[in-house]
């Protein structure tokens, strides 16, 4: 029979504990959806297909071997920076409320650079010897800087940080030395304040707000105020599904995307958020298991950054929620309404999933 | 070890297994300790702060809205309504609907002003009151609005966006200016207001009584407001009603006031300055209660524009001024009664003491001549014949063998000098005169010349119309001074029948002799109904038998020696008429003073608006006691 597909399409194989996490955190998340929407049934329908879309794509690309997804990544990064570009160029008006804009059919190129930037990195230090020599290592920071340049330019401070993190955290995998990395952490906090200085006043808003949100309740301050009281007020044992009041009637801003763990949080409280983060943690775990039984480098590189990864989003989203960090629109994983960061996160699991699928000893 | 030292220029995949899985338990140990971080974040919040978010949930979910109550009508005494709460429309905007932020809100309250009438008084006002009110809430831009209004905006109102026209209940004086001294009116509650009420009870009201009965009785009328815990949604919007508890409505007041008596005496006041004031002397309840000019308090309920309010501060006969309650005049001869009492009572004359009038008076030592108003003076006379004539000769002699202080002590207890205690805010205590008195305000020695012109009610002497008429309540009911009361009955909400205030009684007048106080009343009578009576006119074709005694208040000093003549006299230089009265004489039911500004003697002026006044309420009082 004469194959049009490529050969290694074939019966899907995937990690199966990664696949039932996954789909843990899927269902829990439509679940919370429902009610964070005020029980819109389409919405949780529209989000339910995309990330079905997400995951037949998952499957999709876990049959591909990593080499293959290697030959594509020059490709696929080039084609990112070409299109960031683009977009720069074109200039396409954005508000500051551009997280609610995600659609399925209007596409970012920075959603699709949080993996091309991993991808590229292991792609280059994939041949190279390890731990990077100070080439390699300048090289790197070439790849995942002109990215990050040009979406914080767009601007989206959020996903630069994400981006060059995504970068940064395969360097790093790679065994930059301990010296390197503290250095540069030290460069990052004297940047600090030069930060400061470029940041755009809004961006200004949001620290000074994240700094004392009490100052403006009922301005910059009102997010986190109304979603911390959201997350207090859910107690250990929250206040049941579908009876977040602070839900419910909307005191909760952004309540289906960005601030949905405030939801979860209300609703199913301590013992629900644990339990999230407890899901999130082992995914976490299964990923850098996953990239130690690696076949190859760049496999490994890539794998192991992606997890580290996913803990980013994790940990900000939910710093976000509870007033710990500053607001930047990361969304929680697989969780808040959107279809771009879904897709773009289960296409990055059929990554792992095909690093799973030809692991080192297959059969042993 | 991996060091930069040894590089191997091979790449060793065993080196590199090892230096990940280092790098990933490095990394993995680092994100537990993180996401348990993260996790003492939401214990925290979630098990250490739960309390106080949790009661901040709570206060975000559920909102307490006032229910308002209905303030109290007010009656007449006969039952007329003389204050209600008519059905009203205003204009309200809500400033977060309106698109635009600033210069929507002006272009939209530009293209509103092309329907209804906004002048730069009701926009001021708006954007003032905008800042007592959160951005989602309305705020009142115009009250009572008229029908067209209504209609007009109600064609249009797709055009407005955030903008709707609210039904309310406005306060409404149906007499108007006739009775604005006795009832006042309610206003706009403004911060002063506030700090003088309970905060609670005033949380959705928006007018309180500002002077008069509305502002006296401000409590009772106001009722207790009731409230509505409501779930709202972020914008305020409510989505269910948790809890009611229903308004009381404030009390329903009756006045002792009859609005056909203070008609008649308004109207026979005519363009005229003045005041009267009439108290049943059975009970001290105030009949009528008259100061002219009056104003229209309706223009004050919704707030009065400042262009109305000037007009009304610049209008002739200052119509703001209440007379009856604040109005200082010299009594004039109407204290003549009191003093001839006091003379009677403290044993200085009898009924047949006499005193010799040829027209002058001097004291011992002086040569300035006390005139009496005739001329050739009045011959022989006694104190009946000294009111009925109202000779000032007998007086002069009086007061000097009285002295000041005991005519200060005596007359005091009439209520001279002090408030009477009437159940509305704003009266002036007038002034009796004394040797104290003139020595703390003057800082001069008394002298007797002062004591004989006190003793015919000029001089120093200032007495309000209340004063008098409640001097005379209690001069012809045996003596018994009450505190006049305006409020007659009072029936609470929920109460079938209002029940009956009676005034409390102040004070007993101590009665030495009661023929002493009947001769009075019978040289008062004489006034009115002796041949040679200053005020006769006033007996013609009456029904009821009525004393009384007139009055002039000296506007302006004349030289000694000088006659005066009323007819050469500038208007605003002539004296103020005064006239008191009861009747009827048998068994009294009503005591009057009454004033009238520049209005020259007291029988022409002041006597027929008394007889007016007596009439309107003897003639119905008379009608009531033949029905059966």
């Amino acid at each position: 029979m004469k194959r049009w597909l490529p050969a290694w399409v074939g019966v899907p194989r995937p990690d199966p504990v990664l696949l039932i996490l996954l789909l843990l955190i899927i269902g829990f998340g439509l679940t919370a959806l429902y009610s964070a929407s005020g029980q819109d049934m389409a919405m949780v329908n529209r989000q339910g297909i995309r990330l079905g879309f997400g995951l037949v794509m998952m499957l999709i690309i876990s049959q591909a071997p990593p080499r293959v997804l290697r030959a594509w990544t020059p490709w696929l990064y080039g084609l990112g920076v070409a299109m960031l570009l683009v977009t720069l160029v074109l200039g396409v008006g954005r508000s500051t409320h551009r997280w609610l804009d995600f659609g399925v059919f209007r596409f970012q190129p920075s959603e699709l650079m949080k993996l091309a930037v991993p991808m590229m990195v292991a792609w280059y230090l994939h041949p190279k010897v390890l731990p990077p020599s100070v080439k390699s290592t300048a090289i790197t920071f070439g790849i995942l800087l002109i990215p990050t340049l040009l979406i914080y330019r767009q601007p989206d401070l959020g996903t630069a940080l994400l981006v060059a993190a995504s970068g940064m955290f395969t360097l790093y995998l790679a065994g930059l030395r301990w010296r390197v990395l503290f250095g540069f952490a030290g460069l990052a906090a004297a940047a600090a304040p030069v930060l400061w200085l470029v940041m755009k006043e809004y961006q200004r808003d949001r620290v000074r707000t994240f700094l004392n949100p009490e100052a403006d309740p009922l301005g910059h301050g009102w997010n986190i105020i109304q979603s911390k009281i959201a997350v207090g007020s859910g107690g250990v044992t929250g206040k049941g599904w579908l009876n977040g009041t602070q839900s419910n009637l909307e005191f909760i801003p952004e309540r289906h995307t960005d601030f949905i763990l405030a939801v979860i949080s209300e609703e199913f409280g301590l013992i629900g958020v644990s339990l999230l983060m407890l899901t999130y943690l082992l995914v976490i775990a299964r990923g850098l298991y996953i990239a130690s039984i690696a076949r190859d480098t760049g496999s490994r590189l890539l794998a192991g950054a992606l997890s580290l990864t996913l803990f980013v989003y994790v940990l900000v989203n939910g710093g976000m929620v509870s007033g710990v960090l500053p607001v930047v629109g990361v969304p929680l994983p697989l969780i808040s309404y959107g279809g771009t960061a879904a897709v773009t996160l289960l296409a990055g699991f059929g990554m792992m999933m095909s690093i799973y699928g030809h692991r080192k000893f297959i059969s042993s | 070890m991996i060091s930069y030292k040894g590089h191997r220029a091979i790449k060793d995949e065993r080196d590199e297994q090892r230096l990940f899985e280092n790098r990933a338990w490095v990394g993995f140990a680092v994100i537990a300790l993180c996401i348990l971080a993260l996790l003492g974040r939401y214990v925290w919040l979630q098990v250490f702060a739960y309390d106080s978010f949790s009661t901040r949930s709570e206060n975000n979910r559920v909102a307490v809205t006032p229910v308002v109550p209905n303030r109290g009508i007010i009656y007449d005494r006969r039952g007329r309504v003389i204050a209600e709460n008519r059905l009203a429309y205003r204009l309200e905007i809500v400033p977060e609907k309106v698109p635009g932020k600033q210069q929507g809100l002006e272009a939209l309250l530009d293209e509103l002003s092309t329907l209804i009438v906004i002048d730069d008084d009701d926009r001021k006002a708006f954007h003032k009151s905008r800042r007592n009110y959160r951005v989602f809430d309305s705020v009142p831009l115009k009250f009572n609005l008229s029908e067209q209004e209504v209609a007009r905006f109600a064609v249009n109102r797709h055009r407005f966006h955030g903008v709707d026209v609210v039904p309310y209940l406005s306060r409404h004086y149906p007499y108007g200016e006739l009775l604005t001294h006795v009832l006042g009116y309610t206003g706009r509650l403004d911060a002063d207001d506030i700090s003088n009420v309970d905060e609670g009870n005033y949380r959705g009201t928006r007018t309180i009584g500002k002077i008069g009965i509305e502002k006296f009785q401000e409590k009772e009328l106001h009722g207790t407001s009731g409230y509505e815990r409501v779930e709202t949604n972020v914008r305020g919007r409510v989505l269910k009603v948790l809890e009611r508890q229903d308004a009381v409505p404030g009390t329903d007041l009756v006045l002792s006031i009859d609005v056909a008596v203070q008609q008649a005496a308004w109207d026979t006041l005519g363009d005229r300055p003045g005041s009267v004031v009439a108290i049943d002397p059975v009970d001290g309840s105030v009949i009528a209660l008259v100061s002219k000019p009056g104003y229209d308090p309706n223009a004050f309920v919704d707030g009065i524009s400042q262009q109305a309010y000037s007009e009304i501060l610049k209008a002739p006969g200052r119509p703001l001024f209440n007379r009856a309650l604040n109005g200082g005049y010299e009594p004039g001869s109407t204290l003549k009664p009191f003093v001839g009492l006091a003379g009677l009572e403290l044993g200085v004359v009898t009924p047949d003491t006499r005193v010799f009038s040829n027209g002058r008076f001097y004291i011992k030592g002086y040569d300035r001549p006390y005139r009496d108003w005739k001329d050739t003076g009045h011959g022989w006379v006694n104190i009946l014949s000294a009111l009925e004539q109202s000779v000032n000769t007998y007086f002069y002699q009086l007061s000097m063998d009285l002295g000041i202080d005991r005519m200060h002590d005596y007359l005091a207890q009439f209520g001279f000098g002090s408030a009477t205690g009437i159940d509305v805010p704003g009266e002036g205590k007038g002034l009796l005169p004394s040797r104290e008195w003139k020595r703390g305000a003057l800082n001069e020695p008394w002298y007797p010349g002062e004591t004989v012109i006190a003793g015919i009610g000029q001089g120093f002497n200032v007495v309000t119309p209340l004063q008098l008429a409640n001097a005379v309540a209690a001069l012809v009911n045996g003596g018994t001074r009450f505190a006049p009361r305006l409020l007659y009955a009072s029936k609470p909400a929920g109460v079938e029948r209002a029940k009956r205030i009676r005034a409390p009684s102040e004070l007993q007048i101590p009665i030495r002799d009661p023929q002493n106080w009947q001769t009075i009343l019978d040289g008062m009578d004489l006034v009115v109904n002796g041949s040679r009576g200053t005020a006769r006119k006033v007996a013609v074709d009456a029904h009821f038998r009525t004393g009384g005694k007139t009055g002039t208040a000296q506007v302006y000093q004349l030289a000694a020696g000088k006659k005066r003549n009323q007819e050469e006299v500038a208007e605003h230089l002539k004296d103020h008429a005064w006239f008191i009265a009861f009747a009827p004489v048998e068994a009294p039911r009503i005591a009057i003073a009454v004033v009238v500004e520049h209005g020259g003697g007291g029988s022409t002026a002041a006597a027929p608006i008394a007889r007016a006044t007596l009439d309107a309420w003897l003639d119905q009082e008379l009608e009531r006691e033949l029905q059966p």
